[in-house]
């Protein structure tokens, strides 16, 4: 394993040759107002102790690390724990970055948030921080998304936000992020863009890895804890990586096999997936320098996942710096391969995952199975499934 | 000097101003593009600024990302355009400009880019989501082929960002009039007069206008602030609906 000394990412948010900021310079100021401030309230006690508090109370930390017994035993091999993302409030880990930029756009004096999604996760936990906060907010949505998920988008609408479709393009979560973006550039002065994963211009990659890395630093203190000793490997998926992010961040000094698992869709061979390291090759898009599927001509390429919080054509700039170095590895999961996962945790240990969860599952039990009895893995359980069943019904021939 | 700054520099005792047009290469077809550029350049256009379709234009408004999106349907690419334009050199000397988004430069090598562009016969280039913090290669490139950077300046850009955008910039600097993207409603207010007076302390390079204007009348306020007008969605959205642009583009030209 390599190791490099330096602190990443600098101060324009390189990681490496990855990162930046690759944007229109009408958003140049707002995004160096917001690196400030960050800054500055990332240090702030009054802040800290803010978010802290409502990290217990409303999120409903510290989430439980769950030992999956049934599981274990049923695959004969490594301990496989559980970190519980799913436990928290609106569903899944999505919230606690949600929450911490709506409490920082209010502490810099915005009456506005806006908000991209997908699958409607990060679009549902922007609108409670909104809620909670008392400021407005817009969230935008691919209007394909928007039918394939209108459970959250009326959750978004009860919680009293306005959820914009947005139809040109792929009619997705990539062109829901350049319309927020149009709407950043035009509004900047009283809105706050509350990105949801790693990605996108610094600071946001730094940002949301710091609010997420909670997960990994309560994984590390419980499982010390349970075990007296660190794991043996950790695994999470991979969509924009802010789950997985989270919980490696704090194991990254730790000699820890580390695995990520992008959505391997139909396979690679088909095309239609979106393993941006298997598939993809580097690229600039939405704010930064990345992993990207891309044709010859430098024009993103459309994905596929049965999930649709892994169906993104690129990945944080943090996890291609850390790829580089070889401290995480990333595999993927095929659509087949998630959906059996999805099912057999339901099954085993009455836990229905989020189809994204899933993935990282699904890599779990292959692993597993190749280790000694004790070791240990911790898996990040991202989020909870239920918005998925509609979909795994359907999948499956069944009508509700 | 450049093709273009020479356009400014024969501006400069008459007070005249420069018409730039933009039109995305390859909106319906590229042979259609072709003559539109004659009826550009017939109808009084100074510079061309030619639109390279890209999967995710965030900097553009509706129109234009339609207009995007029709070009890529026709599997116009980078490559494409420049070929165009070697083309177009056969029968005018009138500067052209790309507008382009930065993965497909990053994609096809900054450095082969820059070459092919310059021997295709490109004057200039607008990267609209390369800021000059980013752009130290690109930079370079373009210096020892000789070919125009032209960054961007917002209404939101402090002291330090125009002074550095102003740095970076040749040909002229791009001033976009209003916080938002392109095609959307322009407002020619005391606080543009002020951001453009400010940049005209720090540089003596030319500025040209652009984002949202929409009508001879703009454009005629407009021209009052600034070296150049650029008229981009108005003209897009006469080719969308298939109308005639030279009447147009005469009306601009007589206003400023």
């Amino acid at each position: 394993m390599k190791n490099t000394g330096e602190k990443v990412p600098d101060n324009k948010g390189h990681f490496g040759q990855y990162g930046g900021r690759f944007v229109p310079e009408t958003l140049m100021p707002a995004l160096i107002e917001l690196d400030k401030a960050y800054n500055k309230y990332k240090k702030d006690k009054n802040f800290l102790a803010e978010l802290v508090l409502l990290q217990k109370d409303y999120i409903g930390r510290q989430t439980p690390l769950y030992l999956a017994k049934n599981l274990t035993e049923l695959i004969g091999g490594a301990k496989i724990y559980l970190k519980r993302e799913d436990l928290c409030h609106t569903g899944a880990h999505k919230i606690n970055n949600a929450i911490a930029q709506s409490l920082l756009a209010k502490k810099m004096g915005k009456t506005r948030i806006i908000a991209e999604t997908g699958a409607g996760q990060h679009g549902v936990a922007t609108a409670t921080g909104a809620a909670l906060a008392g400021l407005q907010c817009e969230v935008y949505m691919g209007t394909d998304d928007m039918k394939r998920q209108s459970l959250n988008v009326f959750r978004m609408r009860l919680l009293g936000a306005k959820v914009t479709g947005v139809s040109i393009g792929s009619k997705t979560l990539k062109d829901a992020i350049n319309e927020a973006l149009r709407d950043w550039t035009a509004n900047v002065h009283n809105t706050h863009y509350v990105l949801g994963t790693a990605f996108g211009p610094h600071p946001y990659p730094m940002m949301v890895r710091d609010f997420q890395s909670v997960i990994g630093k309560e994984a590390r203190k419980q499982i010390l804890k349970a075990e007296g000793r660190l794991p043996d490997c950790l695994i999470a998926c991979v969509g924009g990586g802010s789950n997985s992010i989270g919980l490696f961040y704090a194991f990254l000094k730790d000699k820890i096999r580390m695995i990520g698992v992008e959505a391997g869709g139909h396979g690679i061979r088909s095309g239609k997936h979106a393993a941006r390291f298997a598939g993809g090759s580097i690229g600039v898009f939405q704010g930064c320098k990345s992993y990207l599927l891309q044709d010859k001509d430098g024009n993103v390429l459309g994905t596929h996942s049965v999930s649709a919080g892994l169906d993104y054509a690129s990945v944080g700039p943090e996890h291609c710096y850390l790829r580089e170095l070889e401290k995480i590895e990333y595999t993927y999961a095929t659509d087949k391969e998630a959906l059996n996962a999805f099912e057999l945790l339901s099954n085993t240990e009455g836990i229905i995952p989020a189809l994204e969860s899933a993935h990282a599952v699904a890599e779990a039990v292959k692993v597993a199975s190749s280790m000694p009895k004790k070791s240990i893995i911790i898996v990040n359980l991202s989020g909870r499934g239920d918005k998925d069943v509609e979909q795994v019904a359907k999948i499956k021939g069944i009508t509700l | 000097m450049s093709n273009i700054s020479l356009v400014f520099d024969k501006f400069k005792t008459s007070g005249r101003k420069a018409l730039i047009p933009y039109i995305m290469a390859g909106d319906p077809t590229l042979a259609a593009t072709k003559k539109y550029i004659s009826a550009l350049e017939q109808a009084g256009a100074d510079i061309i600024e030619l639109g390279v379709p890209f999967s995710d234009p965030l900097a553009d408004g509706p129109t234009i990302q339609r207009a995007a999106e029709r070009a890529i349907k026709q599997k116009v690419t980078l490559r494409k355009v420049l070929k165009l334009v070697s083309e177009v050199r056969k029968s005018t000397d009138i500067p052209i400009i790309l507008m382009t988004y930065y993965n497909p430069v990053f994609k096809f090598g900054v450095s082969s880019f820059v070459k092919a562009a310059v021997k295709a016969g490109v004057d200039g280039l607008i990267v609209p989501d390369l800021i000059p913090d980013e752009a130290d290669d690109y930079i370079k490139e373009a210096r020892r082929h000789k070919l125009d950077t032209i960054f961007l300046l917002a209404p939101t850009s402090t002291p330090d960002r125009i002074k550095k955008i102003s740095g970076a910039s040749t040909g002229f600097i791009y001033y976009v009039s209003i916080t938002g993207i392109t095609g959307s409603k322009l407002s020619a207010g005391p606080k543009m007069r002020r951001t453009l007076s400010s940049i005209k302390r720090v540089t003596n390079k030319p500025v040209a206008v652009g984002f949202g204007i929409s009508t001879p009348e703009e454009a005629s306020s407009m021209s009052g602030l600034a070296d150049g007008v650029i008229v981009g969605s108005a003209i897009v959205k006469l080719i969308s609906q298939g109308k005639d642009i030279s009447h147009f583009v005469r009306a601009l030209r007589k206003a400023i």
